[in-house]
């Protein structure tokens, strides 16, 4: 047990760190990679309290797929140069005050689920839910999400493509004058569509547009 | 507190025993990778140093290791480190899961290929790094055509992944191959095969599609700025990366490390040999793509991705389930 408790300290020590580093650090690149780190030990930390599946599907989710794209877009922004500019500028003043409303709501509520969690700790209780050890994680979590929860699952994938769609249909822009490559006019390309062998004639030429 | 050493220990021995051994490989992966490419095109290849040229790889690692790494003056300096060094980190540890044979793997976990899919998703941070912190405009675009690529090839292995796993029924590698005892999944799921193959190319940078690194365009893509010991991590890193996915391939479709047939001279072979086997052939198979195909143009690239080969798989995924439901053969029934 001893290691395990060393583990878990230097995962949380590590997870808390790089979320202080997130916030602070004045590289935005430096923000993401930090963020990243964050996935991969809280993932660890999945791992140690045994819910593997959770664990690799946050690394494969999470880092895999979405901070890639935060990395992209922080690389191709350059936002560290506006976020300066922004500070120094008026309208930075107005956004400020908003800024600080919602994080102290998202503070209060933070209070209140500690709080809810630490004045109700037997709510439920993980030894009184039912273990059974022959089945995997994701066995079991796929036998519950299947059956029990099945609408609530399609719902949030519903949502997502409808997410998807608006995301799309918002960045499409129609290009006009485009020359698109089209395999299929390509390969059905034949000899006798585009050559055509003739014989011209001494000092008069032919009419290649006739 | 003397367990915990043992266990240590024990786990550090089994854990040289695999690295050591995939390290060298790698290093003649990239002497045979030569020789095939020299022998499609009727040259010798490297033949020099060593009987047949073989410790061709270890003169180049130790050139590389006496040349002078030079960092560039504007570039991110540990941000410039730290991408080779996580390249290579990241093509190694995805070897632990790797079953060598029934009982030969270093850690037998229950979620195998996520842990794999996982490692092999988090590969494009040694290049996106690697070309952000070289602070140069040809590694940048390099590692965006990268990152972009590698992004979108993984969404249709992924959904390959879960053909094999709707017949395999666990996301245990063990049980992946022991699964594939009556029938090698290449046979009823050729057509992903193919997919999961060239997806294969793709994910690791190899050519048609070694965008990221397309001399003719990008100098040398994200490695531009890199010199000595730190490009040779990129390429080892490469390598290792192409080797884990012939692995891959190897469990995933070729029955891992099952004889063909289970007869008196296939059966003698031992089964690491037959894994080895495996990966050497489609590792070949690799090489001789990339002797023979000319490289992708790069929308044609993300055409092929995004259009054909993701649609293709989400509908065998449909068909493999359908069939599987319609016969009664999902496992676990």
């Amino acid at each position: 047990m001893l290691v395990h408790t060393l583990f878990f300290y230097i995962f949380s020590f590590i997870a808390i760190l790089s979320a202080i580093m997130v916030t602070v650090s004045k590289n935005t690149v430096h923000s993401v990679l930090f963020l990243i780190l964050d996935f991969i030990t809280i993932s660890c930390l999945f791992i140690m309290i045994g819910a593997e599946f959770l664990g690799m599907i946050m690394l494969i989710v999470y880092v895999g797929a979405v901070a890639v794209l935060f990395l992209f877009v922080v690389m191709m922004l350059n936002v560290a140069q506006q976020k300066k500019e922004w500070f120094s500028s008026n309208e930075s003043s107005k956004h400020i005050p908003v800024g600080v409303l919602i994080s102290i709501i998202i503070f209060f509520e933070l209070t209140v689920v500690i709080g809810g969690w630490k004045f109700k700790p037997d709510i439920v209780s993980p030894m009184s839910l039912p273990l059974n050890l022959d089945i995997t994680n994701t066995h079991s979590i796929g036998s519950v999400l299947y059956t029990d929860y099945i609408h609530l699952f399609q719902l949030s994938g519903m949502i997502l493509l409808v997410a998807m769609v608006g995301a799309i249909v918002l960045t499409f822009r129609e290009r006009s004058g485009l020359k698109r490559q089209s395999y299929f006019a390509q390969i059905s390309r034949e000899r006798s569509d585009s050559v055509k062998l003739m014989d011209v004639p001494s000092k008069k030429g032919v009419d290649i547009d006739g | 507190m003397f367990d915990y050493l043992n266990i240590i220990f024990l786990e550090t021995y089994k854990i040289l025993f695999l690295l050591v051994p995939v390290l060298v490989s790698v290093a003649m992966i990239v002497w045979l990778d030569r020789r095939v490419w020299a022998f499609v095109q009727k040259r010798r290849g490297p033949n020099v140093v060593g009987p047949f040229g073989l410790f061709q790889s270890l003169a180049d690692a130790l050139k590389y290791l006496f040349k002078e790494i030079i960092i560039p003056a504007s570039a991110n300096k540990i941000i410039f480190i730290l991408a080779p060094i996580i390249t290579m980190t990241l093509a190694l540890i995805g070897w632990a899961v790797i079953p060598f044979g029934e009982n030969f793997v270093v850690a037998d976990i229950n979620v195998g290929i996520l842990y794999l899919f996982a490692v092999s998703s988090l590969s494009v941070y040694g290049i996106i790094m690697g070309g952000w912190a070289s602070n140069s405009k040809y590694p940048f675009l390099g590692a965006i055509r990268s990152a972009a690529q590698m992004v979108s090839y993984e969404v249709s292995i992924g959904v390959i992944i879960i053909n094999v796993l709707l017949c395999a029924g666990s996301l245990n590698l063990k049980d992946i191959v022991i699964a594939q005892e009556n029938m090698w999944f290449i046979i009823p799921l050729f057509p992903m095969f193919v997919i999961f193959f060239i997806s294969a190319l793709a994910e690791t940078n190899r050519p048609p599609f070694d965008l990221p690194e397309a001399e003719a365009e990008l100098v040398a893509g994200y490695q531009t700025e890199y010199s000595g010991m730190m490009y040779a991590m990129f390429w080892l890193g490469e390598y290792a990366n192409i080797l884990l996915m012939c692995a891959l391939g190897s469990i995933l479709f070729l029955g891992g490390w099952l004889a063909p047939i289970e007869i008196f001279p296939f059966n003698f072979i031992p089964d690491f040999v037959w894994l080895i086997f495996k990966i050497l052939f489609l590792f070949i198979l690799f090489a001789l793509v990339k002797a023979i195909v000319p490289r992708y143009r790069y929308d044609q690239l993300m055409k092929l991705g995004w259009k054909i080969f993701l649609p293709m798989s989400l509908i065998w995924v449909v068909l493999t389930a359908s069939y599987l439901f319609y016969f009664n053969l999902l496992p676990g029934n």
